[in-house]
This record gives structure tokens, sequence and C-alpha cells, in this order.
């Protein structure tokens, strides 16, 4: 089939930080050097921010460099940290606060601020198109289209009216071709192009497989007297048990809001965990619910994040494109921040492609100035000091491994001369349903804690309803056929949306049943389901959720 | 012959609408915001009669903050060919709203104008109407058919017993209801395009349009939380928890 085609210098996937990032520094660049630029940003979501979920506590070091007057600017960067507690959570309803100095000292936060990324993603864009960047939400990346030399070429945008049986409604409108020099994929965390490039151009050889986490955050508009602007609340320890990584946070934002969260490693290894209803559970415990009490829950979401660190980072180059932010991996988990990270690499892949394009004509060409850049960026740098702290965790579990971590921090400053790996991934680690015991979750109270459904519709998700599932099965027998009777279908509980269930037939049989209509674009099943069955592509664009301030 | 299109700004469809805690009304900071759905099927169908040759040129027009413009640009991706914002920052009333219409339809002089059968913020369904009164047009609200025919416009209507058909002579005012059409997708390069389309900016006092400010609101609350129900298994258990809630006796 003949596609229309728009050309550019440089097309951007994903209207993150990254992406965005990128998209600012090219410009900046250019305007410096006088040169014409055509760039372009493709996003999934409905409007930047759409699908922008963060928690998030933002180190300002990227955006120091990106825009040095950025608070002049009017950057939404409005509260400063003001307090730091870590509590370690010992049970439903007692937790002891770690004093200062027993804290590892990446997890401190002086000079940070509360953000909503979903609202700096807002301002970045607005800096980005009025440097002339092209922009376009609700369209999505559907694939990625190569060379006959095999190089990447650009990427073709998703087709818009296409019926669940395949047909095309009246409102069909076919995909069209965005072609570029260089293409940079910012997809964030298990990007789907991202994946599929990692295999083509085998970029994960020699390193370990990434690691991934579920975040699942809420806001909540709470009593003014409860509201200390500028806290930062973590949590380790309960729900968990000391074998599963995770826990928890919540941030005094602005305008009495707090922003709160719970983390589960997906490398959790009982089938019958629900990130969902731990998250929920966690948020009675006084520690956290003393802050809730009264108020009202006004926004929920969900997100993978990676978390392998410096072990996991891939190759960023290939012939035609870069790798950014999430995309590749650049979240330092001990920090439990990747924001700064990923608008880092995203103007190093920036520098990168100006610099290349002052030698000769870069189509087609593999830009591996890229890993230098990176390599001797803080990026490393920091990624490189705090690369045994997520494998002490797992090795050691939370206790032990967390003494460790503040060893290995506080005391050598991560020059310790050895590197741990966690070598297996994270589909890989469950056990048995039969060998484990299901934890007991509380029904919710519809104050504190509520049911998965009701939370979904509070992430104002919404996809084209007549369109074809964009979760798709490699094998459909594999759900009910093998998974079923060996990890119970663990879908239905790692789902943060409720898209998973296994119903009965009109024959009483077990079926599995997609509701694709509820993702919330996290890419959880992609990266946990045991058999690696499930492929997350994209929906029709402008589907998913439609976050304000996340 | 020209069409004019009344498009507003409002909180997205998908959002899930939250009441300021002083009661002043909704929440619309840091909120998707999008093109009213019914305008869009009004800019839709402008189109439609345009592509059919029947019309010259498509007007988008609204009224509000800087930010509206982002629906002006949506209206221009589609098709339309220039717009008109007129700019405030005041809560605009439907009458306010219909002389704004008014006057811009003497400098126009339109020959249709488009609007969506209501706004999905404040559901007043009332802007149509009154610019059709203010102009002495005729009007055919809640159309699910227009067909052109040069003076004329034979213009389907949904009612609660069916469908009426009604035929106004032009010009005259017209509602898009839901079924009228379903709007395009927009196109990248069109949305390229709508960037270099004009857009003229002028204010309430460039028209010579007194404002009405004839309705206050008191309060804005959000409705009633639904009660939790109960399953019961049997009929008589259904009477008994009746009985009890006294809704029967």
């Amino acid at each position: 089939m003949e596609r229309e085609s728009m050309e550019f210098d440089v097309v951007i996937v994903g209207a993150g930080p990254a992406g965005l990032s990128t998209a600012c520094r090219l410009m900046q660049l250019a305007q410096e050097s006088e040169q014409e630029l055509m760039v372009c940003v493709i996003e999934k979501g409905s409007e930047v921010g759409a699908h922008i979920l963060s928690g998030a506590v933002l180190e300002p070091t990227a955006i120091n460099e990106l825009f040095p007057d950025w608070k002049a600017m009017g950057a939404p960067l409005n509260t400063e940290v003001k307090g730091d507690d870590v509590y370690y959570l010992t049970g439903e309803s007692k937790g002891i606060k770690t004093p200062n100095f027993l804290v590892p000292k990446p997890m401190h936060n002086e000079g940070n601020y509360i953000v909503s990324m979903a609202n700096v993603c807002r301002w970045l864009a607005e800096q980005a198109e009025s440097m002339g960047v092209e922009i376009f939400p609700g369209f999505t990346a559907a694939e990625t289209l190569y060379n006959e030399d095999g190089s990447v070429k650009g990427i073709l945008t998703g087709d818009m009216g296409v019926a669940e049986d395949g047909s095309h409604k009246d409102s069909y409108m076919p995909g069209m071709e965005l072609l570029a020099k260089q293409t940079v994929f910012a997809e964030g965390c298990r990007g789907h192009l991202g994946k599929e490039l990692m295999q083509r151009f085998n970029l994960r050889d020699n390193v370990d497989p990434q690691h991934y986490g579920l975040g699942i955050k809420e806001i909540w508009s709470i009593e003014p007297e409860k509201h200390q602007e500028g806290l930062v609340v973590h949590t380790a320890g309960w729900p968990l048990d000391n074998h599963t990584e995770g826990g928890g946070f919540l941030y005094h934002m602005e305008n009495n809001q707090v922003a709160l969260g719970f983390i589960v490693a997906l490398n959790y290894s009982n089938p019958h965990l629900s990130p969902f209803d731990e998250m929920q559970r966690w948020k009675s415990n006084p520690k956290i619910s003393q802050y809730l009490e009264g108020g009202e829950r006004i926004a929920y979401g969900a997100r993978a994040v990676n978390k392998g660190g410096l072990q996991s980072v891939p190759k960023l180059s290939f012939p035609g494109g870069l790798l950014v932010g999430c995309d590749a991996g650049f979240l330092n988990g001990a920090k439990i921040k990747g924001n700064h990270t990923a608008m880092k690499t995203g103007m190093l892949a920036a520098e990168t492609i100006i610099e290349a394009l002052k030698t000769g004509d870069i189509a087609t060409k593999e830009l591996t100035a890229i890993e230098t850049k990176y390599r001797t960026s803080w990026v490393y740098d920091e990624l490189h000091k705090t690369r045994n702290f997520g494998p002490a965790l797992h090795k050691f579990g939370t206790l032990l491994g967390g003494s460790f971590a503040w060893l290995d921090q506080n005391i050598f400053a991560g020059k310790l001369p050895f590197t741990w790996h966690n070598t297996v991934p994270d589909h890989a680690t469950l056990k048995p349903a039969a060998d484990c015991i299901a934890p007991n979750y509380p029904k919710p109270d519809g104050k504190i804690t509520f049911d998965k459904l009701s939370s979904v519709f509070l992430s104002s998700t919404n996809h084209e309803e007549d369109q074809p599932c964009h979760l798709r099965l490699t094998d459909p027998s594999v759900p009910i056929q093998k998974n079923l009777p060996l990890y119970n279908e663990p879908a239905q509980l790692y789902c943060p949306a409720g898209v998973y269930e296994v119903i009965k037939d009109a024959e009483g049989a077990d079926k599995f049943q997609i509701n694709g209509q509820n993702c919330v674009h996290c890419k959880t099943c992609d990266i946990k389901d045991p058999a690696q069955n499930i492929t997350w592509v994209t929906p029709e664009g402008g589907g998913g959720p439609n976050y304000g301030n996340m | 012959m020209k069409i004019i299109v009344g498009v507003k700004r409002v909180v997205d469809y998908n959002v899930r609408i939250q009441v300021k805690p002083d009661g002043s009304g909704v929440v619309t900071d840091g909120v998707k915001m999008s093109l009213n759905p019914f305008d869009e099927i009004a800019i839709e169908e402008a189109l439609r009669i345009k592509e059919s040759g029947k019309a010259e040129e498509v007007i988008a027009v609204t009224i509000g903050a800087k930010a509206c413009q982002e629906q002006l640009r949506t209206a221009l991706a589609m098709g339309a060919d220039r717009a008109i914002h007129v700019e405030t920052d005041e809560g605009i009333q439907p009458l306010t709203a219909a002389r704004i219409f008014k006057a811009l339809c003497d400098k126009e002089a339109p020959k249709l104008v488009i609007f969506g059968k209501q706004a999905i913020d404040d559901d007043n369904s009332q802007t149509a109407q009154m610019l059709a009164a203010l102009s002495h047009w005729p009007q055919a609200t809640f159309a699910s058919e227009v067909v052109i025919d040069a003076d004329t416009a034979s213009v389907t209507r949904e009612v609660d017993a069916g469908l009426e058909t009604l035929s106004v002579d032009l010009p005259a005012v017209v509602s898009a209801d839901l079924r009228l059409n379903e709007p395009r997708y927009v196109k990248l390069p069109d949305i390229m395009k709508a960037k270099r389309k004009p857009i003229d900016t002028v204010s309430i006092s460039d028209l010579g349009v007194e404002v009405a400010a004839g309705i206050k609101v008191l309060k804005t609350t959000a409705p009633a939380k639904r009660q939790a129900g109960i399953m019961v298994e049997t009929v008589e258990q259904l009477v008994v928890a009746l009985k009890e809630k006294g809704l029967i006796k």
C-alpha cells in the first residue's frame, strides 16, 4: 500500500522528559549554529502529559543545564523539598522512623523539587514548540520503518478508524510514514518499538536483563491542617515481606494535594501477590493514613519503571536511530529517580546528532558517539556509584540489603571494587501457585482503600470501543492451559487496571478475557507474563489514560 | 456562501469532573481541555457542505481566554479556512455569546451558522436559539441531517416522537445533534498547515457588544454519592427490605 509520508531531520517517539529534552536541546544547538532543523515529536497520549506518571521528586540537575533560567521562564517546579522522612514499616499499624544518618545518601532530597511530571512535560512541550518543534499528540508510532540496508528510516503512525474485526470504518485514516535522518526512541519504560529494536540490533548483548517495578500512584486532596507542603515520606517494609522488594512514597505537593504510591519489584515470586492490593493496604498504615483521613482521592494511575540500573543499560545506538531515557533504562534505583537521567540522556542524544550533522549526512548512520557521551557524563557516574544498591536488596532482602546499601553509599561512596549482577529476568521468577500462600487482602473500606474498578475510573482512561485488541497473545491457549493451572494466571492480579479476567464461558469452561479498554499503558503484562506470551502494541492514537497532574 | 461555526473549549469528556473545594465552580487547572464534541460535529458538517461545493468558506469562532486558540487550531486542522477568536477572560453567558455572534454575522454575512446543540460543560443549549431570535433568522436545532438547496436548508431534527424535517430559508441557524455525522480524524500535515492559517483576535468591546450578566452561579456541588446496595436472596427478603426503608407499606 502506498502511504503518505513526511520528512524530518529528526523524529522523536514520545513526548516525555527524555523526548522533549532531546527536542529542546536539538533546537537550542541548531539555533546556536544557525542551522535549519525539522524536528517532530509524536505522542500516543491525547495530549502531552496524558500518559505521564511519575512520583515525582525531581532532581534539577538536567533542567539546570537545559534551561538555566527555568525559574524565570515559569517552569512548574514550585515545591522545594523541605523534609525527608523514611519509615521502616513493621506491620499493619506500626512503623519506625529511620534516623536521618542511617538513610542511604542517594535517598536524601535536599535541593530537589516535588513536581507533577505531567505538568513539567507540558511546560517542556511549550518550550519546544516555541523553538519550532512540531508536536503531534494523539498519534501512535505503531511500527519502525527500515531502509533496505536495515537501518531505521522512521516510523509509521497507527491507522485510525479500524474496527475490531480489522475492517475499515467510515472514518478510516491510514497511518503516515514519518521519515527522518535519525529517529530517537523515547517511549519510556518497555517501549514496544524499543523492545523490538533491542532484539533486532542485539542491543542487549553482554548486559544484564532489564529489571522492573510496577508503580501504582494516587493523588489525594487532603485536609489543609494535615498538609505539610514540601514534605517527602518514603517507606520500606510492610506490607511486603523481606524477600519482595518495593516501597511506598508520599509527597506533599502544592494546593493541599499529596501524591502517593507504591512500587513493587516485578521479580516477585508469589503468583498470588497483587501489587494493587499491596498498595491499597499499605495506605491503611497510620504513618500514611494519618494524612489521608478526611481527604478525597482524585486521581489514580500506574506505570512500570525500569530499575536494572547500570548493569542493564543496553547499547544506545543503531543505524538510523538512538535510544534515550527509560526506553533504554537510566532510572537510578537508589535515588528512586529517573527523570533527571531521562532528560540528560535526551540532551546527550541531541548533542550527538548536532555534532554528527556538522561532519556530513547522518541518514542511515549509526551515531556511536552517544556511548562515549553517556560514559563520560554524570549519568554514568551516578549509576556506577549506585550499581550495587538494587542487587544488594535483591540478594539479601530489605533489611540486610539496606544495611549494605548504607555502607556502600555512605561510607564507601559507591567505590567498592565489585559489581553484582542479577541475571534472572523478571518473568522467570514466579514459583508455582500451589507452593505459595495467597495473601489475605482486606476488603476495601471505601474511605482509604478502594477496589480496582473504581480506581481505574479515576485514571480517565478511554479507548475507542470498536478497535482491534492492543494486547496480543502469541498463543491464545497459554493463559488457560498453562498459566492458570501453574500460576493461577497472574495477569488477573498484576494488572493494576483489571484488564485480564478468567471467567466462565456458557459451558462453564474457563475463559481468558481481555478488557483492553481499561488499559492504562503500564506495560506490566508485557514484562511479567511468565510465558512472555502477551505483547503490548499501540491502540488507536489518543487512547489510554488522561492523567491531569500525575 | 460563508458558514460560521461556533466552537467552545470545554473539559474533555473523558475527564472526571471535580468540584472546587469552595464550591465556586469546577477544577479546570491541569485538566485536559478539548473542543466540545458537538461543536466538532458542527465543524464536520460545515466542511462537508463546503466539500460538496455548496459553500466557499468555513469560519470557526470561539469566545474565551487565550488558551481557546488551541481549539480553533483543531478546527483549522480539520479544515476550517480561518478563525476568529473573541478574547476575554470573563465567563460568558449564552446571551452575551449570542450577541457576539450577532455582531460577527452582521460583519461576515454568513448564510449559515452552525453550533453544537449544547456545550458539555454547562449544558445550556441556548446560544443557537438566542442568535436566531436576535437576528430574526429561522432556526433548526438538534439536526441529524442537513441538506442545502440553493437558498433553503432542509434539516431533519431529532424530536421526542421521532424525526421531524424542516425547510428553512437561509440565512439560518442550525445546531448539531450527535448523529449528524462522525467527525473526521485530523491528518498530521493538516495540523502543520493549520498553524499557518489566520486567526483574527478581537475583543468584545471591538464588536460593540454589551455583556449580559443576568445569571449568577450561587454554588456548585458534586452529585450526592450513591449508597451501596444490598443483595437479597428471595422476594420475601426484598419485600421486608423495602418495608424497612419505608418505600412500601
